[in-house]
């Protein structure tokens, strides 16, 4: 069983779409914070810039980076709620027998 | 203004014996069912994704950050919310890499992913040192804070809260096992974002629903500077090292590890990191508006006369906008919280020593079910005493630097080990061993040698390491050694069990 497992196309698919999913949503993430932090090392002066009356760019950077992290998590869980999960019934219907 | 804050009032000791009743109700409910090791440890597996993340966020908001990020923003503006990202960061690493195949992997610890297909008894002894010296360091810095808080709010002496504390939270854990930890983590959740959403409530009704009119008012008395950037990050070195050890560090930080086990499999274990960090976002963001709310109505003059680290800026604002009553509500709250933190790390503790160590180790893995609660039940009553007594040892001792050395930790000696054994075939006993090592040694004597605790604690003149992270050593070190120690060193029979793991670990298939 093991083997028709690990040399099917579905298994093969699955493990090959989650580590895409998984690589790409850690690299944005690790590019949105570091960004974020060499941006406020680099350049102060941007992030202290008024935008709105005393609301400065920081602000809504600030809070946009806690925003976007909560959606980055937000998208991962959509993606495997529907794709991953739907592939993976599949394989467990087609090769380890219902369960 | 005048200040309840500091004395026992009617109201804040009313709201803690109601908080004290029902967590010991429920720890009496918990502790019927609490029989077996899966019980125990991981509350029958039976918390939904939904609760979990209750429980997750619940562990990760401690009094500290509740407080001390307030009062930090209150003191110094925006820099606050600098620091606050920085801790929700590490979680979409959490929810990507970690959560499903530890919950498919795993039974109770993260030893048990990383010795999956390696050595049981080195790798657990290694594992579980570094969950255990990453949970004692967490634990020591949150009884220190405890002590010096609840003295802050109460006007209780120190040893006596910190005593009140240790006894609460070993019943908890003691009887109640997992299930018991879980619940008054949710409870306190709840509790604390309630709380926290009342309060910013009530700063927006004294600002007419108008954030701007908040923020002109904390600009008009203390300056432009309050909402720009000021002297958090200088070094980018720096920023980033510390970086480094806030987003990897959450994924190896025992406690919240050890919550993946709690659901029933690795689809509710992925839901819970999204409500987790939905809840903790949304928090940091109630904590920003507190700390501008009490910086424009209580008044920075007032907040550091009471302590000077600010850390009673949220208390004073709850008393300034909803009296006495709410005063007294938010110092429950504030008391609950870190009775609920400590009893999870005393819990992920005690799973490392007993699961690991005695019957992995010691045992060699054949204890029956009795044996094993029954170790973990010893192991809990000791580590709950020892953070009764580090608490008081290090009573006045500055252990700021505690919490940043144990996500140094977890992210330099638990995150490679697990993610590498986890995700790369070649993975050896041996690089486990010296990939563990490395990041632990790394992280505790860079930290020695670097600004806080060699100038500021040992008095030095000078640091001899610059940065007062030490993750960005530790932590690309640890993976270097990890890997090179692999690559020289083969392990055929580990190999070869790599098919099934992975197997497993996308499939769930034999998943406990």
């Amino acid at each position: 069983m093991k083997d028709r497992i690990l040399n099917s196309q579905e298994f093969r698919s699955l493990v090959r779409s989650k580590n895409a999913i998984s690589l790409i949503l850690t690299v944005a993430q690790l590019f949105i914070y570091f960004g974020f932090i060499l941006l406020l090392a680099y350049n102060k002066e941007f992030l202290g810039q008024k935008i709105y009356g005393p609301v400065t760019i920081g602000i809504p950077v600030g809070i946009g980076v806690i925003i976007l992290t909560w959606l980055l998590t937000g998208i991962y869980v959509a993606w495997s709620n529907k794709k991953y999960d739907q592939k993976l019934s599949e394989i467990r219907e087609k090769l380890v027998g219902g369960e | 203004m005048q200040t309840a804050l500091g004395q026992p009032t009617l109201t804040s000791i009313a709201f803690f014996l109601l908080f004290v009743f029902v967590t010991l109700y429920i720890t009496y409910w918990a502790a019927k069912r609490t029989k077996t090791t899966t019980e125990f440890y991981a509350a029958g597996r039976s918390i939904t994704g939904f609760q979990n993340g209750l429980a997750l966020a619940g562990d990760y908001m401690s009094a500290a950050s509740f407080l001390g990020i307030a009062g930090l923003v209150a003191l110094k503006g925006y820099d606050g919310l600098i620091y606050a990202v920085g801790f929700l960061v590490g979680w979409p690493i959490v929810t990507f890499l970690i959560a499903e195949p530890l919950r498919n992997l795993g039974k109770y610890t993260f030893a048990d992913v990383v010795a999956y297909r390696l050595k049981q008894r080195p790798i657990r002894t290694t594992a579980a040192t570094g969950a255990l010296i990453t949970v004692l360091f967490y634990l020591i810095a949150q009884m220190v804070g405890a002590g010096s808080l609840i003295k802050l709010m109460f006007g209780l002496p120190y040893e006596v809260a910190i005593i009140i504390v240790g006894c609460l939270m070993i019943a908890y854990v003691l009887f109640g096992g997992m299930l018991a930890t879980t619940w008054v983590q949710i409870i306190k959740a709840i509790l604390l974002l309630g709380g926290s959403t009342i309060l910013v409530f009530l700063i927006l009704l004294a600002f007419g629903f108008n954030y701007i009119e908040l923020f002109s008012t904390v600009t008009k008395n203390y300056g432009e500077k309050i909402v720009q950037p000021g002297g958090l990050i200088t070094n980018p070195l720096e920023a980033v090292s510390l970086g480094i050890a806030l987003m990897f560090g959450t994924a190896g930080l025992p406690h919240i590890l050890m919550r993946f086990y709690t659901v029933p499999d690795a689809k509710e274990a992925r839901k819970s990191v999204f409500y987790a960090t939905g809840f903790i976002g949304y928090f940091y963001i109630l904590t920003f508006t507190i700390g501008f709310g009490a910086a424009a109505l209580v008044g920075q003059e007032l907040i550091m006369k009471i302590d000077k680290g600010g850390n009673m800026a949220a208390p004073l604002l709850a008393e300034a906008l909803g009296g006495e009553i709410f005063l007294g509500f938010l110092s429950a709250v504030a008391f609950a919280t870190i009775l609920a933190v400590v009893a999870g790390l005393t819990l992920a503790g005690a799973s490392a020593v007993s699961h690991d160590i005695y019957v992995g180790v010691i045992k060699r893995g054949r204890a029956d079910e009795k044996q094993e609660v029954k170790a973990a039940k010893i192991s809990t009553l000791c580590l709950g005493l020892l953070a009764i007594i580090l608490g008081i040892v290090f009573k006045g001792q500055n252990v700021a630097f505690m919490v940043g050395l144990a996500f140094s930790i977890a992210a330099s000696a638990n995150f490679p080990a697990l993610l590498m054994s986890i995700f790369w075939r070649k993975f050896t006993t041996q690089g486990a061993l010296w990939s563990i090592y490395t990041g632990l040694t790394l992280s505790v004597i860079l930290i020695v040698l670097s600004p806080t605790v060699w100038v500021e604690i040992l008095k030095n003149s000078q640091a001899i390491f610059p940065l007062k992270n030490p993750a960005i050593v530790s932590f690309f070190a640890s993976f270097a050694i990890g890997i090179l120690v692999s690559l020289l060193t083969q392990e055929k029979e580990a190999e070869a069990k790599f098919d099934s793991e992975k197997i497993r670990s996308y499939i769930g298939v034999g998943a406990e």
